[in-house]
């Protein structure tokens, strides 16, 4: 049954539960704010900048426990059951994706800062060259969704999950590039290895996105549609659509 | 006696004469056919009562349609929906409580096994023997513990002395989950002990003839939540020996308790299906406005 969008008879569970998802819905907006931000520094090369997007790291925890805490008052105080309580469970663990995307966008900053610190030779634009279009292939997936998320979209949702194959895909290509690169030249092999951490966090910020598409998809369905192929998990998405 | 699914217009045309199936129903009472099928599985693998387009009216007023549902051997299976949906009308086919309301009548079929419950061969008070049933407030007889359970055994000429008697009466209160509490206080009056007690020994008096159905029409909704979580962990014990259908307003009662769950709506068997999966994700829009809370 697709969720209902028809008012509670309680008016003060749909304004708590308008208020959970309204909390991760900007913890979203701020966690691709991040990425974003990680991204420019590094491309700026503006050690500063990735300075504030590890700062503000600790702004994005602080949603996860007010959303965590959030959940479990809903759960306690009003026992949802149906689309309610699949709401309030795939909110609850797209939080715990959303934390780690911006634990990865964290990451991104400290080898930005790493790399362009005063003392170091950066990476050349050769051996950096994978981060620009992974970016914003991971970017998009985040984007997509949450905006499924925003909008209950199966569909866009379909499209994120499917994403993240050409992602891995990206990653894998990118690393063999690397490597091929560390073995002509070793002494590249340092910077190689500050680039590789840069790609391997976003090709998880994929993973997680593909998640969060996961969790909208057992919201609005109410399949589990986690470690299945990718053909079950489209049919499972889409049927009755 | 029709013995397959029974047409209602066949019932209509006089082809039924049991008790409440006899007299014939006025056209007006049979144009209401807008009923809503059933969503999910109605049949069980090893169904103890199964019931086939029970129709119950009261006068005029059509209060079950068209239900069709298999009731399993040792399963606990919960009937939910608003007031007035009809799921006590409903249980109370199943033991033909309906009988004792005159205006009542009941056509379709239900079996237990494959006995025809409504079938005139069918002696209501064994009927009653086999499918026993516990109300919304506690109901002991005026009398003492002891004899409250003893009752319906001794009617039922069920046991041959004291010795076996008291057997009985202890091994049921036990079976209740009661017996260390009133061991001691058996000749005191059953309405001395508190509600959930009182609860207890109604379940007892139930058990005492050795039923194989247990109908619990909203059994804990005059009990607190200690003497609730009791008579759960007691339903929980039962369903090893007895089939439960149990009425519940409270949805999380019913997930506790049943393996699944049916839903009714304004007459209607709306939805069906494992109570995980009806808690969880229902099918029918109905089912999901109710259970969430939506109903305007």
């Amino acid at each position: 049954m697709p969720i209902s969008h028809d008012a509670h008879t309680v008016k003060q569970f749909d304004v708590q539960l308008a208020n959970l998802r309204n909390l991760v819905l900007e913890m979203g907006g701020l966690v691709e704010a991040q990425i974003h931000s990680a991204i420019k520094a590094l491309n700026d090369e503006d050690v500063s900048a990735a300075r504030e997007v590890i700062a503000r790291d600790q702004i994005i925890n602080g949603m996860q426990v007010k959303t965590d805490e959030d959940s479990v008052s809903l759960v306690a105080l009003r026992q949802p059951l149906g689309s309610d309580l699949r709401l309030i469970m795939s909110l609850s663990k797209a939080v715990t994706d959303l934390e780690r995307i911006g634990d990865e966008a964290e990451k991104i900053a400290r080898m930005t800062v790493k790399i362009y610190d005063v003392a170091n030779s950066p990476p050349s634009a050769k051996l950096l060259r994978d981060v620009t279009p992974m970016a914003k292939q991971a970017i998009d997936m985040l984007h997509g969704c949450l905006d499924a998320l925003a909008r209950l979209d199966v569909e866009e949702a379909v499209e994120v999950a499917k994403g993240d194959d050409e992602l891995d895909q990206e990653y894998q290509s990118a690393l063999r590039r690397l490597i091929t690169y560390m073995m002509e030249d070793p002494r590249t092999i340092g910077n190689a290895i500050d680039v590789l951490f840069i790609i391997k966090a976003l090709e998880r910020i994929g993973d997680h996105s593909k998640n969060i598409a996961e969790y909208l998809i057992y919201l609005v369905k109410g399949k589990d549609v986690r470690h299945v192929r990718m053909e079950e998990l489209v049919q499972d998405a889409l049927e009755g659509e | 006696m029709s013995t397959t699914t029974i047409e209602v217009k066949a019932a209509l045309n006089g082809g039924l004469n049991a008790d409440s199936r006899e007299a014939p129903l006025s056209s007006a009472q049979i144009i209401d056919y807008d009923h809503r099928q059933t969503v999910g599985r109605i049949t069980v693998d090893n169904p103890k009562i199964t019931c086939r387009s029970v129709n119950v009216y009261y006068g005029e007023k059509q209060a079950i349609k068209q239900v069709s549902l298999d009731i399993g051997a040792n399963e606990v299976i919960a009937f939910i929906g608003p007031s007035g949906c009809g799921k006590s009308t409903f249980l109370r086919c199943l033991n033909r409580m309906n009988d004792t309301i005159a205006v009542c009548q009941v056509t379709g079929e239900i079996k237990l096994d494959q006995d025809d419950i409504y079938d005139k061969s069918i002696d209501v008070v064994q009927l009653r023997a086999r499918v026993g049933m516990v109300f919304q407030k506690p109901n002991p007889f005026p009398k003492s513990i002891y004899e409250n359970v003893a009752y319906g055994p001794r009617i039922h000429g069920m046991v041959n002395g004291k010795t076996e008697m008291d057997e009985l009466v202890h091994d049921s209160l036990e079976r209740a989950g009661l017996l260390k509490e009133v061991e001691s206080r058996m000749e005191e009056p059953g309405t001395s002990l508190s509600g959930g007690q009182q609860q207890r020994l109604c379940i007892a008096r139930a058990i005492a003839v050795n039923p194989e159905v247990i109908l619990m029409d909203e059994p804990c909704s005059a009990l607190d939540p200690i003497a609730t979580a009791k008579i759960e962990e007691l339903i929980d014990e039962l369903r090893e020996n007895y089939t439960i259908v149990i009425v519940t307003h409270s949805m999380q009662q019913a997930a506790r308790v049943s393996q699944r769950t049916a839903y009714f709506h304004l007459g209607d068997l709306i939805e069906i299906g494992e109570t995980d999966q009806i808690f969880t994700n229902p099918r029918h829009k109905l089912t999901e406005d109710y259970i969430t809370g939506r109903f305007g």
